[in-house]
């Protein structure tokens, strides 16, 4: 074949696949979700998707964003729930998993559509100044704190969450998020708790990444770290982190989801977002988030709690 | 290491079943990267030629800005790309951000620097003379354009490797004006991204694996048309 012949051909596929690609993106980004491809892959959604439909006024349509929490990414919940929301109501969700601070940040600047987060303190604050609204408790599961098997500071020993912090503090290596999320939020709340300025405490480190990148971390530095039952249960079968302390008050995790105040954030999708709202305290999907890996781990991951109140949640 | 083997081993059976989950991510990673490639080469080749050929003020200027553009960390794209397109920001109302066309954008802009550098380079290593000379032989305007293009063809396929390799293995931008949504914009890097903060190490070196049969295959057929052309 001459060279002159080869180029021709090379230009002119080259001049074709140009073309046909630059239609391409504006035919299949035009219309932004793969359809099936988003739930079909995971193990659960199968069973989740076949559940009735929770909201009467059924395929509203359009899309909304939600800022959550890198931990319900990483357990895999949203997974199963996604899906379910999308078939029942035909709205596409965005979901963008970071930490707590950043999903509240987003809410305040009105870029995202509803929010789902575990940082209560944190949350009131925003709800304050009307960023947040019409908030349901979805659920709970509780952290738990993790380290090495060997224990070199003791912690299995100790008497209290307190003595367990202040035991960490002074023999211990301590692998924190550092990313402003509600497990972050939640573990500064325990060294004030036990009455240690983290920033004294030498051997801590922050990741500055999710929950699963962290347990990670601390696994290879043989540190303690505080995580979220559920994560750590998905994760354990690469870990070789156990738990070392565990059962609580301060330990309890709680969710709530909020709708982005339409009144202060014109381009909120409101109807999306209340619908969401409402799919999540919803009897089905509470019911799904109760059962969520029940089977693959012989013990409970989400304890669903909407329309309870909050205050009784603590007093358990 | 028997961690490292056992991944490999389930990652090739993944492959080898053809796990659509893989497959989705693989041909979404080719349609964003190569659209993103194929924008920039459109932009960036005549861009780069203009900038080889003419002599303007301020022309060592655009230079510099390009070389600079070459080594520019996507990841600072990806927060600026995100800026402008979340809803708060200036272009918030076109709703693109977390869509693939925002992933097409921001690797467009990570490509388009190495485009032109490329193609400026390739178009500079010609003898100055060959334009005159083409026009001397009687080549009309767009045949010599077409002919200059023939000879620095081999740095036009450098700048092709190069802007596809740069975007198809960046993870920061995707990351930030994609979103990673699952089944939507969640390409090969962002997948092995979450796939191993989740601790499923074998279908994060599945992953892997295809993103490096993806860029090998791509410089093994642009390697193979510039020794053609040699012979």
């Amino acid at each position: 074949m001459s060279t002159k012949l080869f180029s021709r051909i090379l230009t002119g596929g080259l001049a074709a696949l140009s073309l046909s690609l630059l239609a391409l993106p504006i035919a299949a980004c035009g219309d932004d979700d793969d359809g099936p491809a988003a739930g079909a892959t995971q193990p659960g959604a199968a069973t989740a998707a076949a559940s009735p439909t929770t909201t009467p006024e059924a395929k509203i349509g359009g899309s909304m964003i939600l800022a959550t929490t890198t931990s319900t990414q990483d357990s895999g919940l949203l997974d199963v729930l996604v899906p379910m929301f999308t078939k029942a109501t035909g709205v596409e969700v965005k979901v963008i998993a970071v930490g707590t601070g950043a999903a509240l940040e987003m809410a305040a600047k009105g870029d995202a559509d509803a929010v789902l987060a575990h940082s209560p303190a944190t949350e009131k604050k925003y709800v304050t100044q009307g960023d947040l609204s019409e908030g349901q408790l979805v659920m709970h599961n509780d952290y738990v704190i993790v380290g090495p098997a060997s224990d070199p500071a003791g912690v299995k020993k100790a008497a209290s969450l307190n003595a367990a912090m202040t035991a960490i503090a002074a023999n211990g290596a301590f692998v924190s998020r550092g990313d402003n999320s509600g497990t972050h939020a939640k573990e500064l709340e325990l060294w004030k708790a036990a009455g240690v300025d983290p920033k004294t405490v030498k051997q801590r480190e922050e990741t500055g990444q999710g929950m699963g990148a962290t347990l990670n971390v601390a696994d290879q530095k043989q540190s303690y770290t505080l995580t979220d039952r559920a994560t750590y249960l998905s994760l354990r079968k690469n870990l070789k982190l156990e738990v070392m302390f565990e059962k609580a008050g301060l330990l309890l995790n709680i969710y709530h989801v909020y709708v982005v105040s339409p009144a202060r954030h014109a381009n909120v999708k409101a109807a999306q977002a209340r619908a969401f709202v409402a799919f999540m305290v919803s009897p089905e999907v509470q019911k799904v988030i109760g059962e969520f890996k029940v089977a693959e781990f012989g013990q409970q991951l989400f304890v669903p709690d909407a329309f309870k109140d909050e205050a009784d949640l603590e007093k358990q | 290491m028997a961690e490292l083997w056992d991944g490999f081993q389930e990652a090739l059976r993944l492959i080898l079943r053809g796990d659509a989950n893989l497959r989705d991510i693989a041909l979404r990673t080719v349609l964003v990267s190569g659209s993103a490639t194929l924008l920039a080469m459109l932009v960036g080749v005549p861009v780069g030629y203009a900038l080889a050929r003419a002599r303007f003020r301020g022309r060592t200027l655009v230079l510099g800005l390009v070389n600079t553009g070459m080594g520019m960390p996507p990841v600072v794209i990806g927060l600026i790309v995100w800026l402008m397109l979340v809803r708060s920001g200036p272009f918030g109302d076109l709703e693109l951000i977390y869509t693939k066309r925002a992933m097409v954008t921001a690797q467009f802009i990570i490509a388009v620097p190495l485009v032109v550098g490329f193609t400026s380079a390739a178009v500079q290593s010609l003898p100055p003379q060959l334009p005159d000379l083409l026009a001397s032989l009687g080549a009309g305007r767009l045949r010599s354009l077409w002919l200059l293009g023939r000879e620095a063809r081999l740095g036009l396929l450098a700048a092709i490797m190069a802007g596809f390799g740069a975007v198809v293995s960046e993870v920061g931008a995707s990351m930030t004006v994609g979103g990673n949504l699952q089944g939507n914009t969640r390409v090969l890097t962002t997948a092995i991204v979450t796939e191993t903060s989740r601790g499923q190490n074998d279908r994060a070196i599945a992953l892997g694996i295809i993103l490096f049969l993806m860029a090998f295959a791509v410089n093994l057929v642009l390697t193979m048309v510039q020794h053609r052309r040699l012979r």
